[in-house]
């Protein structure tokens, strides 16, 4: 019997077909996956991430509901149009709190991961609520309603805890005041901010809406998209010494 | 093994296999089919040493040229910049006023403003720069923060209301909200602002009254001749060109809850190049001073 004509005796046996399959999936997953959790090239460490507050992750959710990624990426490829045009690559440690990252290289609009700060409030509010008017030529949908509907701060803390056994290492005090940085967050001299920003580094309180008198899911999503990038100091990130 | 039977009519060998007289040809793949097999795993370790490939216990295979994504954009970008080259360098180092009396140096500030224009300012100044509705007109002689080329960087690099510790800052009072004028006071104050232009204003309201308002109220920014003071970024109201709108409601609506657009700062997501070719742009729009 040839060696070529060994590989019959797996054909004609199911139960060694299948080892023999998890055998060479199990080999292929090890080399290719395990090395990611050592590597130290793979897991870079960047500063000044940190978790997203619960008004943040409330308009995250809201990115997330709205299918805002079937457009919009969250990833500037090490490309030189890219780059010159979002900012500075994209660096995997800036979205490891992101359950499920958005990346993508799909751009019907965009990309969002450097958004923060590049727009003011009204303008996102203007633009979401009716996208042509500000951006004539936007094909973009508008998303009127979300200035109109109260967000629901009931299912945060439990969203919080379902990240954290995912690995965000929100802690028990952040998600006991989940409510109450929500409310300190989207109102303007708010007696929790200090709180707040005590819990979660850099984040900004402010009537995101320009409607004072509610917290809608507006003030969530432009919460959101205003610290978009905002966390990382890339002018602090060593080049040199990070390329692959 | 025994050799199976060769099928007669094809030439074929059979699997052996037989089901009520019925056999089973065992037809070899095609040959262009097994070769590009073959060639596809040739190709695979060719790769694993030309490219990064293996993952080692603290490292990994960099492959025989080093190649890095990172390396690639990072040397794509030093191109571009040996491309932009001397005109970048000598944009960086001309002071503002000695760049629109080089018209090379001009020419290439303003190609690379527009481009830069386009994706940062035009969301909200629009693509050709005519602003709308809270978004100032940027090629009319009309300035809050004054037009000259000082003025424009500095808006440009620092932002209104940006959050910036060296940002344009100014709070027009709510006059309606705070309770300091009643809403017929309003009404006479905004008609006595639309008249300044010319227009004309709903008849029976007191405009001697509503003159009176703005000196005590307004003047103070605006000016005895409402003209406006740029030092405060207090607009010209004489000029018939509207910010947030000139008819009679949007005026009173101004007057009642006050506006405070914001623009952000630039100076820490673009580099000093690129604000300076922004500014050399805006200003030769057709309304720098």
């Amino acid at each position: 019997m040839s060696v070529m004509a060994k590989h019959a005796i797996l054909e004609k046996n199911s139960i060694l077909l299948l080892i023999g399959i998890l055998l060479v999936i199990s080999i292929g997953g090890l080399v290719e996956i395990a090395p990611l959790f050592y590597l130290k090239s793979t897991i870079e460490k960047v500063d000044g991430m940190r978790p997203y507050t619960p008004l943040e992750l409330a308009g995250r959710t809201v990115y997330v509901r709205e299918g805002c990624y079937v457009c919009h990426s969250q990833q500037v490829r090490p490309l030189r149009d890219e780059v010159e045009r979002y900012g500075h690559y994209s660096l995997a440690a800036e979205s490891m709190y992101d359950h499920p990252f958005q990346w993508g290289s799909k751009r019907t609009g965009p990309d969002l991961s450097r958004v923060g700060g590049k727009y003011s409030d009204e303008w996102h509010v203007a633009h979401l609520s009716n996208p042509r008017s500000v951006v004539p030529q936007s094909v973009m949908p508008g998303y009127a309603f979300l200035a109109r509907t109260d967000l629901d701060p009931k299912a945060l803390a439990g969203h919080m805890e379902t990240l954290r056994l995912v690995g965000v290492p929100y802690t028990d005090e952040q998600i006991k005041n989940a409510a109450k940085d929500i409310k300190a967050q989207a109102t303007p001299d708010d007696a929790g901010i200090a709180e707040l920003q005590q819990r979660y580094a850099k984040s900004t309180a402010r009537d995101w809406d320009g409607n004072p008198s509610r917290i809608t899911e507006m003030d969530a999503l432009v919460a959101y998209l205003q610290m978009m990038g905002t966390l990382v100091d890339l002018k602090l990130y060593n080049e040199k010494a990070n390329l692959r | 093994m025994a050799t199976n039977e060769i099928d007669a009519v094809t030439g074929t060998p059979t699997t052996g296999h037989e089901w009520d007289g019925i056999k089973e040809l065992n037809t070899p793949l095609p040959r262009w089919w097994l070769w590009t097999f073959y060639a596809c795993i040739v190709w695979s370790v060719a790769y694993w040493i030309v490219y990064p490939a293996w993952p080692l216990v603290s490292s990994y295979t960099t492959g025989l040229f080093g190649y890095s994504s990172r390396a690639n954009v990072a040397a794509d970008i030093a191109a571009l910049q040996a491309l932009r080259g001397a005109k970048s360098i000598a944009l960086g180092k001309t002071e503002l006023v000695d760049i629109e009396k080089d018209p090379a140096l001009l020419a290439f500030a303003r190609a690379q403003g527009r481009a830069a224009f386009g994706d940062n300012c035009a969301p909200c100044h629009g693509s050709g720069a005519a602003g709308s509705k809270g978004y100032p007109n940027l090629n009319d002689d009309d300035w809050l923060w004054g037009g000259t080329l000082d003025a424009v960087y500095q808006t440009i690099q620092y932002g209104a209301r940006s959050g910036h510790a060296k940002a344009r800052e100014n709070q027009m009072p709510a006059f309606g909200k705070d309770g300091t004028l009643k809403k017929d006071e309003i009404v006479q104050v905004a008609s006595y602002v639309r008249s300044l232009s010319g227009l004309t204003v709903p008849q029976g309201v007191n405009l001697e009254a509503g003159k009176k308002l703005f000196a005590d109220n307004c003047a103070v920014c605006h000016g005895d001749d409402a003209k406006g003071n740029q030092e405060l970024g207090a607009p010209n109201l004489t000029d018939r060109i509207w910010l947030y709108g000139g008819d009679q409601d949007s005026v009173i609506d101004t007057i009642a809850n006050a506006r405070s657009g914001v623009m952000p700062a630039w100076t820490d997501r673009l580099d000093p190049v690129t604000i300076k070719a922004l500014a050399v742009y805006v200003h030769t729009l057709g309304g720098g001073r």
